[in-house]
């Protein structure tokens, strides 16, 4: 019971059996098209797990998890191409005869494994994310510098993808929804109801991973390094290899992330290395709660469920919705919706309206309180 | 036969793109030493603990410690070989709770693989305790730093700093901002520390300084002036002329 018995621990279960129900309900309730969205969110949960764990916990606001993510999607994209072009001239995909491309490029070779497939799906984008840290951090450059370096690294891949047609298709991107994958086509409804499961089933087991790092002093050094980055250095630490890790490990959740999304939504292109895309995905954590890994989940689950429901009844307007509901939480809840519910925000404001009863004193009470209100 | 130094500094200078922020500093602490370093601002003292810690790399001259060359060396391998820095504003991890802080000082060996697999020995959880106790946080243990008093925060940070086992510790300005009586409690603290470790402090109170009845080193425009005990600092015309002169003026 000790677990359960601080108000953090009830609001989080309460987050977790409402989300656990979601999940376990949408199959049955949702029509498929629906499944199919709250299916690819469910992915995107992932991407801002790792956002968290960098920004959140670590302080470096990286504005680059776009190339990681898409690198995921491409390595998922290319072995499905490669597992259907049997019928194709050449026994290659389709598009490289629109530009007379008849031999396979060299590095679309090992995709023709599933498992080597499955590896590099978290660990090429895993590897580049390290890299990529390791000579960041190694020259101390962070803080508003390493937020616009990644954004830079995003601009590169992105035109380099965008411009290698005879290579991977280039801003025409690789399909998946024709492909075909154990006999069925990845487009198809029971494929795609296999894919929202595992999504389901990813996000959890992501959400452990993370929770297992930054459980104990491994969790206490990244915020150390946060706060204050001198005192972790003379304390005998090396920030440089604890930021290259958690960068490198926020990189494969987010090549995970990108090939749940890629075989959900049909295509991976170039797109999803825009600036725009990136910064959405801080956006989601800023809302959610920074440094509270559920808040990452929720913010990234509700806000393109939002945005989905938003852009059908109002084109066009979900900008604004989106702009200004980051403006609010910036303003108003600086620590997400998860932090501001933690810190009995809801209580305040209920005080604030003049309709909140005496404080409680005994906490175990305001716990109990909160959960009928809820 | 004589035992050779714990720390050794050979005619250190530094500069900052001209100015000489250390000209020729000489320097010797043997194992055990409690030294405190007076000077007028600006004098140098925060480089010259900047240098002995591996943040500024000194122009010319070298850093002997246990016999071997500190120069070039990063912070944190320098933290390793023993040298505990305390900063002039308490820096301390003010999100994690006091236990937290010292269980990051006190884990060894510091590398990522071990924080996230092994959990903390149970010598170092005693350890924590004995830290705790030291400097009367016990009851603050499960408080988030942030929210201790100034005081408590750079009693917290010393801890920090024995519980790394340093051989050296290199305290700057601990009794800024504290009342006479904390500023007493730390005085005793370091003369407790001493002995054990060879502790360096620097400070600008002379009250604090004479409390600590220590050999004093006095800076002066990046250079030693003067080392001798409180007493004789005191009485020494060089010495008041450039610094203890200066504050009588202030005075009055």
């Amino acid at each position: 019971m000790s677990i359960f018995s601080t108000k953090k621990s009830w609001i989080n279960l309460t987050i977790w059996v409402l989300l656990i129900a979601l999940i376990i309900a949408a199959p049955s309730v949702l029509p498929v098209f629906r499944l199919n969205l709250l299916g690819r969110y469910l992915s995107l949960a992932i991407v801002a797990l790792g956002v968290d764990l960098i920004w959140g916990f670590t302080g470096m606001l990286s504005l680059g998890q776009g190339i990681f993510f898409a690198l995921g999607g491409y390595c998922a994209a290319m072995f499905l191409q490669l597992n259907s072009a049997g019928e194709f001239p050449n026994g290659i995909p389709e598009f490289f005869g629109l530009y007379g491309v008849e031999k396979l490029p060299f590095f679309w070779e090992p995709f023709k494994s599933s498992i080597f497939t499955l590896i590099s799906i978290w660990l090429i984008p895993a590897i580049i994310a390290g890299l990529l840290g390791y000579l960041v951090f190694r020259n101390r450059i962070k803080g508003v510098y390493f937020s616009i370096l990644t954004q830079a690294a995003l601009l590169v891949f992105f035109n380099f993808f965008n411009g290698q047609q005879k290579l991977i298709n280039g801003t025409n991107g690789l399909k998946t929804d024709v492909t075909q994958l154990f006999g069925q086509m990845v487009g198809s409804e029971i494929m795609q109801r296999w894919f929202f499961w595992i999504s389901a089933v990813l996000v959890i087991l992501a959400w452990f991973f993370a929770r297992w790092i930054v459980r104990d002093r491994f969790g206490n050094i990244l915020i150390g390094i946060r706060d204050d980055e001198a005192r972790v250095r003379f304390t005998g630490y090396n920030p440089v290899i604890f930021k290259t890790i958690i960068f490198s490990i926020a990189g494969g959740l987010a090549g995970i992330s990108g090939a749940l999304y890629t075989v959900q939504s049909g295509i991976v292109s170039p797109q999803f290395m825009t600036v725009p895309f990136s910064i959405e995905m801080v956006v989601w954590v800023a809302v959610g709660g920074r440094g509270t890994l559920l808040g990452a989940i929720l913010g990234a689950v509700l806000i393109n469920y939002a945005k989905s429901l938003v852009s059908e009844a109002l084109p066009a307007s979900w900008m604004f919705i989106q702009g200004g509901l980051f403006i609010l939480v910036v303003t108003a809840l600086p620590e997400g919706v998860l932090g501001w519910i933690r810190k009995d925000g809801p209580k305040k404001l209920l005080f604030l309206l003049g309709i909140n009863k005496k404080l409680e004193t005994y906490p175990s009470l305001e716990v109990n309180e909160q959960g009928e209100v809820k | 036969m004589m035992t050779s130094p714990l720390l050794e500094l050979k005619q250190i200078s530094v500069s900052f793109e001209g100015f000489l922020a250390l000209r020729d500093l000489n320097l010797v602490l043997n194992q055990g030493d409690l030294r405190a370093v007076i000077g007028p601002n600006g004098a140098g003292k925060t480089t010259f603990l900047d240098v002995i810690t591996g943040k500024v790399a000194p122009t010319k001259g070298d850093v002997i410690f246990k016999e071997k060359s500190l120069v070039g060396q990063k912070e944190f391998r320098i933290a390793r070989k023993g040298i505990g820095r305390k900063f002039q504003s308490p820096r301390i991890f003010e999100n994690l709770s006091v236990q937290e802080n010292l269980a990051l000082a006190v884990s060894r060996p510091k590398t990522p693989f071990s924080l996230l697999i092994n959990s903390l020995k149970v010598k170092h959880l005693d350890q924590i305790q004995h830290l705790m106790s030291i400097v009367n946080l016990q009851s603050k243990a499960n408080i988030r730093a942030g929210a201790l008093s100034h005081g408590q925060k750079q009693w917290l940070e010393i801890a920090m700093l024995v519980g790394q086992d340093p051989d050296l510790l290199l305290v700057d300005e601990p009794v800024a901002g504290l009342t006479d009586e904390e500023t007493d409690l730390t005085a005793d603290l370091l003369k407790s520390l001493a002995g054990d470790h060879t502790v360096l402090v620097i400070d600008h109170d002379m009250e604090f300084i004479r409390r600590l009845d220590c050999p004093v080193s006095v800076l002066h425009q990046g250079h030693v002036l003067k080392e001798g005990s409180m007493s004789d600092i005191q009485k020494d015309p060089l010495v008041i002329e450039v610094y203890l002169g200066k504050t009588d003026e202030e005075e009055q």
